[in-house]
């Protein structure tokens, strides 16, 4: 078959699948969501709500789109597009499969060998932020507008500490193809999985991703207690969906991105080895893959009702003092080992020490922030000092 | 100000050590919370129109008129009910008691009541000295004009032969019988509620509300033959 229509093939599946699963994403996580809080969840349509995605779907469709007057029209039209168009583009590159053993009318990349990989996800995914600021803005609402500066200092403060996580996985694996990352550690076996040497940027990655996806606990930017809705605040039916399925296949592309750069893609010992030459070996690996990417998706949805939203000082602090300083370190290290070409065991033993020396440099930080600014009068610790006071206190309260 | 500083309690902030700056120990307490929850299949939800909510024994719903031993209302139309009401929803007009009833004066021609008006307090209830006028434990009160919510005496009725022996509505007291005022051969004297010189004349009236001429007996007041 030419590469034409097996193209067309794989972006019609692409395109068809996303808003499926993501209505059913969002129907597990309202599902989650009732489970973690000892609710029921939808179960009025179809048989444990099933079909409430289609109900919703059917809603969105047929619901009045309203379009305030006090708009900028064709921005405020714009804005969903871009956000749908850039999250959709992204995943033009993750592999969604074993794209070496796909069988011939299939292929499991929509754009293969494309040797930027990494930097055009980040380049696509970072140009999202025009959908919300877009919308925003044009809303000519100040909690919209709120929401949209809020969402674009994020995403511009998290945009760095990404590609930082990342760049030792370049230095290491020496491309930024995902194919070839994902070929690499598959054919070293699970030691040879990028967790175990980067561990730490692993960490790094998936937080800012999740602040760059706007998902919680980092959803500043449509903090309803705060916003209204934030950036969407003026959107109804089709639009405002628009900017939800955005949302949820950024974090399907996160999924993937995890699985395939850390976690080794479709690779897994035993079952799906590169050279496993079963039949319906591309289904099996396929499979292995969807799993990991599914178990992602759970651990984010679990964080979602585990961690509460930042306060946004805390935001900024967690991306500019903790991630990025981390980041540099972390590639530093990744360089260090390159260049004298140390053992591979160096990286682990050092994302391991960076972290602790993280978590000791911000405990004494917090205990001089605390004993330090401190102006309280001395009335109530007569004859104690304030240093065995507060020490006291801390013994009392752990 | 030196009073001020003592009174003010000052907290520490607890103290953070390593593990909490990494956050570490917080996310796995908070992960496995969740996870907890998750895996474990007990709801609180109450699956309401399949389900009813057990609603506890003094719950304030739609109010019922209630009937004495012989169907009759037990209403005596003494106002204090709509006297009492901080909504003004209960409209009563008195007549005076056909021939056949000697236990009472007075019974309501017609008694109005605004569902719609009405907060649910239940001081209508309070007031009542013969015990007519209860709440019932409906709650799912639906209508489709203002004015099938305005509940006529029928109505009130209504809803006490629907509710007389559901268990979560008992007639509170005495039923069947008319209620505690009912039952006086002479109206008991409450005296003063205030405190007053004795030689006032209210402080030797024989019986409420009536002023007699002459000496009053306070001390008897009160008795029930």
């Amino acid at each position: 078959m030419s590469e034409l229509l097996i193209t067309l093939l794989t972006i019609g599946l692409v395109v068809a699948a996303i808003p499926g699963v993501c209505n059913y994403l969002i129907l597990l996580e309202r599902k989650m969501a009732a489970w973690m809080q000892d609710r029921v969840g939808p179960n009025r349509v179809g048989p444990y709500g099933l079909f409430q995605p289609l109900a919703d779907g059917l809603k969105l469709l047929l619901k009045e789109e309203v379009i305030p007057k006090h708009v900028d029209r064709t921005l405020f039209v714009l804005a969903p597009m871009i956000s749908v168009f850039t999250t959709i583009l992204a995943l033009a590159v993750v592999p969604f499969g074993p794209v070496e053993d796909a069988p011939s009318w299939l292929r499991f990349i929509i754009a293969p060998g494309i040797d930027i990989g990494l930097v055009f996800i980040f380049a696509i995914t970072s140009l999202a932020v025009y959908g919300i600021i877009l919308g925003g803005w044009s809303s000519n609402n100040k909690y919209s507008a709120l929401g949209s500066m809020r969402a674009s200092a994020q995403v511009v403060s998290y945009e760095i500490p990404l590609g930082m996580s990342v760049v030792g996985i370049a230095l290491l694996s020496g491309t930024l193809n995902l194919e070839n990352i994902l070929t690499q550690q598959a054919q070293g076996g699970i030691l040879a999985w990028n967790i175990w040497v980067q561990p730490l940027a692993c960490l790094l990655f998936f937080t800012s991703s999740l602040a760059e996806a706007n998902r919680l606990p980092f959803d500043l930017a449509e903090c309803e207690q705060e916003l209204v809705g934030g950036w969407h605040t003026e959107y109804s039916a089709l639009k405002w969906a628009l900017f939800f399925l955005g949302e949820y296949t950024h974090v399907i592309t996160i999924s993937f991105l995890t699985s395939i750069v850390f976690f080794g893609g479709w690779h897994f010992p035993g079952i799906a080895e590169p050279d496993s030459a079963y039949m319906f070996a591309w289904l099996v690996k396929l499979l292995v893959l969807l799993t990991k990417v599914f178990i992602c998706i759970l651990l984010i949805m679990m964080l979602r009702w585990t961690i509460p939203r930042f306060r946004f000082d805390q935001l900024m602090e967690l991306a500019w003092k903790v991630m990025i300083p981390l980041g540099l370190v972390n590639v530093v290290m990744v360089m260090f080992v390159q260049q004298f070409q140390l053992s591979r065991l160096w990286l682990v033993a050092g994302s391991v020490s960076i972290f602790a020396a993280w978590g000791f440099l911000s405990a004494t930080a917090k205990r001089a922030h605390l004993s330090g600014g401190k102006k309280r009068p001395a009335t109530h610790t007569t004859g104690h000092g304030h240093g065995a006071h507060a020490a006291g206190h801390g013994a009392g309260g752990h | 100000m030196a009073k001020r500083e003592k009174s003010v309690m000052y907290v520490e902030e607890p103290e953070i050590g390593f593990w909490e700056a990494t956050f570490v120990p917080a996310i796995v307490e908070g992960l496995r919370t969740t996870m907890k929850h998750l895996v474990s299949r007990e709801t609180v939800t109450e699956q309401y129109p399949e389900q009813k909510p057990d609603l506890p024994l003094h719950y304030r719903g739609v109010h019922r008129l209630n009937r004495d031993e012989k169907d009759r209302v037990k209403c005596v139309a003494c106002m204090l009910c709509a006297t009492a009401c901080p909504a003004h929803c209960i409209t009563i007009e008195a007549a005076p008691a056909p021939k056949d009833w000697p236990d009472r004066d007075k019974f309501p021609q017609t008694f109005e009541l605004d569902e719609l008006r009405c907060i649910y307090c239940g001081m209508c209830e309070e007031a009542c000295p013969v015990d007519a006028i209860e709440l019932t434990h409906i709650y799912d009160l639906t209508g489709q004009t203002r004015d099938e919510l305005l509940y006529t005496k029928d109505k009130l009725l209504n809803v006490f032969d629907k509710t007389r022996d559901n268990p979560r509505d008992p007639v509170r007291t005495g039923r069947g019988v008319l209620g505690p005022a009912s039952e006086f051969q002479a109206l008991p004297t409450l005296g003063p509620a205030t405190q007053v010189a004795t030689s006032d004349r209210s402080a030797k009236i024989g019986t409420a509300g009536v002023i007699e001429s002459g000496t009053g007996n306070v001390t008897d007041g009160g008795a029930r033959s």
